[in-house]
C-alpha cells in the first residue's frame, strides 16, 4: 500500500470496490471547525434575538445555555458516530448502518430541506444586507435586491462546483473574520480595554422574566439559533485526510467556539439595547451585534461588524451548499434517489451534479418565499434530525458496543447525553409548536407522506447489496 | 445612475458569468465522460483500503 497517498489526485487508492473518481481526501480539522462554525455563525449575527422577544433577555440566556446542552450532546453524538461511519451524507449514512433505509430516507431529506432553506435565508439576508449598505450610502431609489441574492447562490454554488478545499478555505477565513469580529467588540464594549457601556442592571430591572416561565418555554425555539448547523461537519467525512481525528477534533471546537459566541453575544446585546427593541427582529433589532457597533460610536467596529455580519451569512449559505449537496449525493449513490446524482467532477472531484440540481431550488425559496417561513421550515427539519441521533447513538452502541469496532472518539457519560438531547428536543418540539403548529403538523404530514412513497415504491430501485459499507462485525444479537 | 445603479447591473452580469460557466462546464463534463465513470464513486473506499492493508 506504500504507493497510495490519499491526497493524490493521481494514485489515492481508488478502486477497492470499482470506484474511478471519488471525492478528494484533502481536508484538516480547520476545515471540518470551519464547515460546523461557518454554517452557524450567522445566528449569532442575526436570529437568536427573537428569544428575547418571546420571553425576554434572561430567557434569552436561558435558551441559550439549554440550546447549548442539546447542541453538545449533538457534538458530542455526531463525533462518536461519525469518526465511524466516514462517508458523505453524514447522518443519512449512519442511519443507513445503524437504524435502516426507512430512517435514512428520512434523515437525508431533513438535511437537504434543512440546509437548502438555510442557504435560501441566507441569501435573503445577504440581499437585505447589500440594500442596508445601499441607503446607508446614500442610494435613494429602493435597491433591487434580487440580483445580489443570486449571485450569493450562483457564486458560491461556482465555488463549491470548482473545489471543496477552496470553498472551505474560503469559509474558514471568513468565518475567522466573523468571529474575530465579535470578540473584538466585547473586548471594546464590555470595559476590559477602555470603558465600558453594558447597562444591564438598569436595562433589566421590573423585565427579569416579562412573560414568566412560558414565557423561558417559548424562547427555546429561536435558542437553537445559536448553534443550528453544527451537526454538519459531519458532511465532510468523505473528504477529510484523516476521519478518525478531524472530525471529533473539528466538531466539539466548533461547539465550544459557538458556546463562547453565543454567551458573548447575548451579554453584549443585552447590555446595550432595550429587551423590547432587541428582541423585535423585525422592526427592531434585525442585526442586534451590528446595532451594538453602531451604539458604541466606534467608526472602526461599525465597519468590522458590518462585514462580520455579510461574512457570516455568506459562510453559512456556503457551508449549506456543501452539505445539502453531499447528503442528495450519498442518497443517489445509493439509488436512494436517481443514482444520476452520485456523479463525481473527474478534475473537481465534487458531486457536481447535486450542486447544480440544488441552486434552481435554492433560488426558488429565496425569491419567492417569505423569510420567516423559510427558516421555519429549515429549523423544523434540523429539529426532526436531532431527534433521530439520540436514538441513532443508543442503537449504535447497543448493537455494536464499545470494545467490538474502533472508533475515532467515544462520548462520555453515555447514555445521559442522548436522553438529554431527546428531552431537550421533546421540550423544543413543544415551543416551536406554541408559534408554528401548522407548520409543524404540515411538515410532518409531509414526511409521512414521503415514506409512504419511499416504502412502496422507491425502494424497489435501492441499490440493497451495496448499502452497508462499513467492514464491521455482525451487530450483536443479530 | 448612482454607484448602486451599476452594482445591481454588475451583479446581474456576475450572476450570469458564474451560472453559464457552470453550466457549459457541465455539459463538456457530461459528453466527454461515460456515465460509468462519473457515477463509479462507492461508499467505505477508505475503510475497503484498511480492510485489505496487509502488514508484512
Amino acid at each position: 500500500m506504500t504507493d497510495i497517498d490519499i491526497t493524490s489526485q493521481t494514485m489515492d487508492g481508488m478502486g477497492p470496490h470499482g470506484t474511478k473518481v471519488g471525492l478528494l481526501r484533502v481536508l484538516g480539522p480547520a476545515h471540518v471547525w470551519a464547515l460546523g462554525v461557518g454554517i452557524v455563525l450567522v445566528g449569532e449575527y442575526m436570529g437568536w434575538n427573537f428569544s428575547v422577544g418571546k420571553g425576554g433577555a434572561f430567557a434569552a440566556l436561558i435558551a441559550c445555555w439549554f440550546a447549548g446542552i442539546l447542541y453538545s450532546c449533538v457534538a458530542m453524538i455526531d463525533s462518536e458516530v461519525t469518526s465511524t461511519v466516514a462517508s458523505a451524507g453524514g447522518q443519512y449514512t449512519q442511519a443507513k448502518h445503524i437504524i435502516g433505509p426507512l430512517m435514512a430516507f428520512n434523515v437525508g431529506l431533513y438535511l437537504v430541506f434543512a440546509y437548502t432553506m438555510l442557504e435560501a435565508a441566507n441569501a435573503i439576508t445577504a440581499g437585505y444586507l447589500f440594500s442596508v449598505v445601499a441607503s446607508m450610502t446614500g442610494h435613494e431609489a429602493e435597491l433591487d435586491q434580487r440580483p445580489f441574492i443570486i449571485l450569493v447562490i450562483t457564486f458560491l454554488a461556482w465555488l463549491n462546483y470548482r473545489g471543496v478545499l477552496a470553498t472551505l478555505t474560503f469559509n474558514l477565513v471568513i468565518t475567522a473574520i466573523a468571529f474575530i469580529a465579535i470578540i473584538t467588540l466585547f473586548l471594546s464594549t464590555s470595559g476590559v480595554l477602555g470603558g465600558g457601556i453594558m447597562e444591564h442592571a438598569a436595562l433589566f430591572e421590573g423585565h427579569e422574566l416579562p412573560y414568566g416561565w412560558i414565557g423561558v418555554l417559548a424562547a427555546m425555539h429561536f435558542g437553537l439559533w445559536y448553534y443550528l448547523g453544527i451537526e454538519g461537519t459531519t458532511q465532510a467525512a468523505e473528504e477529510v485526510r484523516s476521519p478518525a481525528r478531524s472530525l471529533p477534533f473539528g466538531t466539539l471546537a466548533g461547539i465550544m467556539t459557538l458556546l463562547i459566541a453565543a454567551t458573548l453575544t447575548w451579554f453584549m446585546c443585552s447590555g446595550v439595547l432595550p429587551w423590547e427593541y432587541l428582541g423585535d427582529g423585525v422592526s427592531g433589532s434585525v442585526a442586534p451585534l451590528f446595532d451594538t457597533a453602531r451604539l458604541s460610536g466606534s467608526t472602526a467596529l461599525v465597519w468590522l461588524l458590518g462585514f462580520g455580519t455579510l461574512f457570516a451569512t455568506l459562510a453559512s449559505a456556503n457551508g449549506c451548499i456543501n452539505d445539502a449537496s453531499r447528503a442528495w449525493f450519498a442518497m443517489g449513490r445509493d439509488k436512494y434517489l436517481p443514482g444520476w446524482f452520485g456523479a463525481v467532477h473527474p478534475k473537481y472531484r465534487t458531486p457536481y451534479r447535486s450542486i447544480v440540481f440544488l441552486v434552481p431550488i435554492a433560488l426558488i425559496f429565496a425569491l419567492g418565499a417569505p423569510l420567516d417561513q423559510v427558516i421555519t421550515f429549515s429549523i423544523l427539519s434540523g429539529l426532526l434530525g436531532y431527534t433521530f441521533m439520540p436514538l441513532n447513538i443508543i442503537l449504535f452502541r447497543r448493537k455494536w458496543p464499545l470494545d467490538t469496532i474502533k472508533r475515532g472518539y467515544e462520548h462520555p457519560f453515555h447514555p445521559i447525553p442522548a436522553f438529554t438531547l431527546l428531552g431537550i428536543c421533546g421540550v423544543t418540539f413543544f415551543a416551536v409548536f406554541l408559534g408554528y403548529g401548522t407548520q409543524l403538523v404540515a411538515m410532518i404530514g409531509f414526511y409521512i407522506i414521503v415514506s409512504l412513497w419511499f416504502h412502496f415504491w422507491r425502494y424497489r430501485f435501492v441499490n440493497r447489496g451495496a448499502q452497508f459499507t462499513m467492514p464491521w462485525p455482525k451487530p450483536k444479537g443479530y | 445612475m448612482d454607484l448602486w445603479s451599476y452594482l445591481e447591473y454588475a451583479a446581474w452580469g456576475l450572476s450570469a458569468l458564474f451560472g453559464l460557466h457552470i453550466l457549459v462546464d457541465w455539459l463538456r463534463t457530461d459528453s466527454t465522460y461515460s456515465e460509468d465513470v462519473l457515477t463509479s464513486s462507492r461508499e467505505g473506499e477508505l475503510e475497503a483500503m484498511a480492510e485489505e492493508h496487509k502488514v508484512h
